[in-house]
């Protein structure tokens, strides 16, 4: 969006609101809505990639070295990887902002 | 060329959806709607028609088809009554909200329970603020007349909003009356081909129906408001210029005998026919009263009933529905706040009638003027504000 959103007025915005910018939900950075992170002990991580293949969000990518993380601009902190994780490689911390 | 013939609403009501050349039609059967959407799939079927006719296992699902129709561009036709307008409801406002000129012939039934297959107001009532724009027809000719309308005020690029053609189930849908046709041509001169603002295509790819965070979800519902409010002039301009190009004339709001009188009935729907008959009675016994009949009711034409209400000394407002607990019956409530806010001077009663499908003879209706007239204030039975004509008790 050209400008945030708390600062659009109403008539201009699109009739039905209609988005013309393709992919602008990357703007909206999600991660906002996290109230813990998921945290890797990499020493325990089998690189399964399970929590990869959970993540709801596609927040999880793999590391060069083949480790996984999150990218907490997207990350909801929903836990599933955390859940997933068959070697127990991911604990949820809580955040403080 | 104009034609003329001797034909059931409903089938002329499909008839003028075709010659409006709707592209896409999806829809339920519901009676009474029935013979609307079977009509369509006859003429679809054998190529009458040219347009995709969605069979769906709902009418939850026909109005989500409608939606995704209307949304690529196409334009789209769809009816239905009673339960199935409840089943549509979350669908309704989903349409409206993205400004999308689906065009309904709402068959108005009642709602269960008890189970009624008969005609009433209940189910458009219900649906009354879900932002579509609501005309109401008194007869067949006004049933094709105001389809053809619709679309023109639906996709006109400062409204895009859906409409919602309404008319009464049974009194009206399955009566047969001779109605006039317009030529192909002539429709086609009048409502040119859907030109939308935005479609859903491929080659620019956009969004529709997206969420709105609280920070823009004002905005969005006020733009919204603002646009069916606006609508008001584009519906008279549509109505003036049918009238000038097929020669009946249309207004937001009708009047019968109403110079000469200061009583007035305030109603919607087929009921007016009736009503008329009784102020022609009345008139022979020296009496004046007058009609005024809401043939738009979204966006509630305020300024034109102002006018009409200006000076009179007392309105009866006529409705098809229960109020469901409210102070009175919906309409009247618009009545009242209107006269409220604008300082308007008027004694104003309200009766309820002709539910379920329950027939109001002329005479009915002169006996509720009769008991309006004979005190300045009725004390109506059960601690509340308004009458239900005929109700045994």
């Amino acid at each position: 969006m050209a400008k945030p959103m708390d600062q659009y007025k109403w008539h201009e915005l699109n009739v039905g609101c209609v988005i013309e910018e393709v992919g602008n939900a990357m703007e909206y950075k999600t991660g906002d809505w996290r109230s813990s992170k998921p945290v890797w002990d990499d020493a325990k991580c089998i690189k399964c990639g399970l929590c990869w293949l959970f993540c709801p969000d596609s927040a999880i990518y793999q590391k060069d070295d083949g480790l996984y993380a999150a990218d907490l601009d997207y990350c909801k902190g929903c836990g599933i990887c955390s859940k997933e994780c068959k070697p127990g490689a991911i604990t949820m911390v809580e955040e403080e902002r | 060329m104009t034609t003329k013939k001797g034909i059931e609403v409903s089938i002329a009501a499909s008839e003028a959806a075709k010659l409006a050349r709707v592209e896409v039609v999806s829809a339920y059967p519901i009676t009474p709607q029935t013979h609307i959407v079977e009509h369509l799939s006859e003429i679809v079927a054998n190529g009458e028609l040219d347009a995709a006719y969605i069979n769906v296992e709902s009418e939850h699902s026909a109005m989500s088809a409608c939606v995704g129709a209307s949304a690529t561009g196409a334009r789209t036709f769809t009816s239905t009554s009673a339960q199935g307008m409840e089943l549509m409801h979350e669908i309704l406002f989903i349409a409206s909200g993205m400004r999308l000129p689906i065009v309904m012939a709402a068959v108005n039934r009642a709602l269960s329970s008890p189970l009624s297959i008969w005609g009433d107001h209940s189910d458009v009532m219900a649906a009354r603020d879900t932002g579509w724009i609501m005309l109401f027809c008194e007869n067949g000719q006004e049933v094709v007349d105001t389809t053809i309308m619709a679309f023109k005020i639906a996709e006109d690029r400062r409204v895009l909003l859906p409409v919602m053609v309404n008319l009464d189930g049974f009194s009206l849908s399955h009566v047969i009356e001779p109605i006039e046709f317009p030529a192909q041509e002539e429709v086609d001169s009048f409502l040119p081909p859907y030109n939308p603002l935005y479609t859903l295509h491929p080659d620019k790819p956009v969004t529709m129906g997206a969420y709105a965070m609280p920070d823009l979800y004002t905005e969005a519902k006020y733009g919204q408001e603002i646009a069916i409010r606006n609508s008001k002039v584009v519906v008279k301009e549509v109505m003036d210029e049918f009238g000038k190009k097929f020669g009946r004339a249309y207004k937001p709001v009708e009047t019968y005998n109403t110079e000469k009188a200061d009583t007035v009935f305030i109603a919607l729907g087929a009921n007016n026919e009736n009503i008329k008959t009784a102020i022609d009675e009345l008139k022979e016994q020296g009496k004046e009263l007058g009609l005024i009949s809401l043939r738009l009711f979204r966006p509630f034409p305020r300024e034109e009933l102002i006018e009409v209400l200006k000076g009179k000394k007392a309105a009866v407002v006529i409705e098809r529905a229960m109020p469901g607990g409210a102070m009175n019956g919906p309409l009247f409530n618009e009545i009242a706040s209107l006269a409220v806010t604008n300082g308007l001077n008027i004694r104003l009663e309200n009766y309820i009638c002709g539910l379920g499908g329950r027939d109001v003879q002329p005479h009915e209706f002169i006996e509720t003027l009769n008991e309006v007239l004979s005190s300045e204030k009725i004390a109506f039975p059960d601690n509340k504000n308004y009458g239900v004509i005929g109700v045994r008790s």
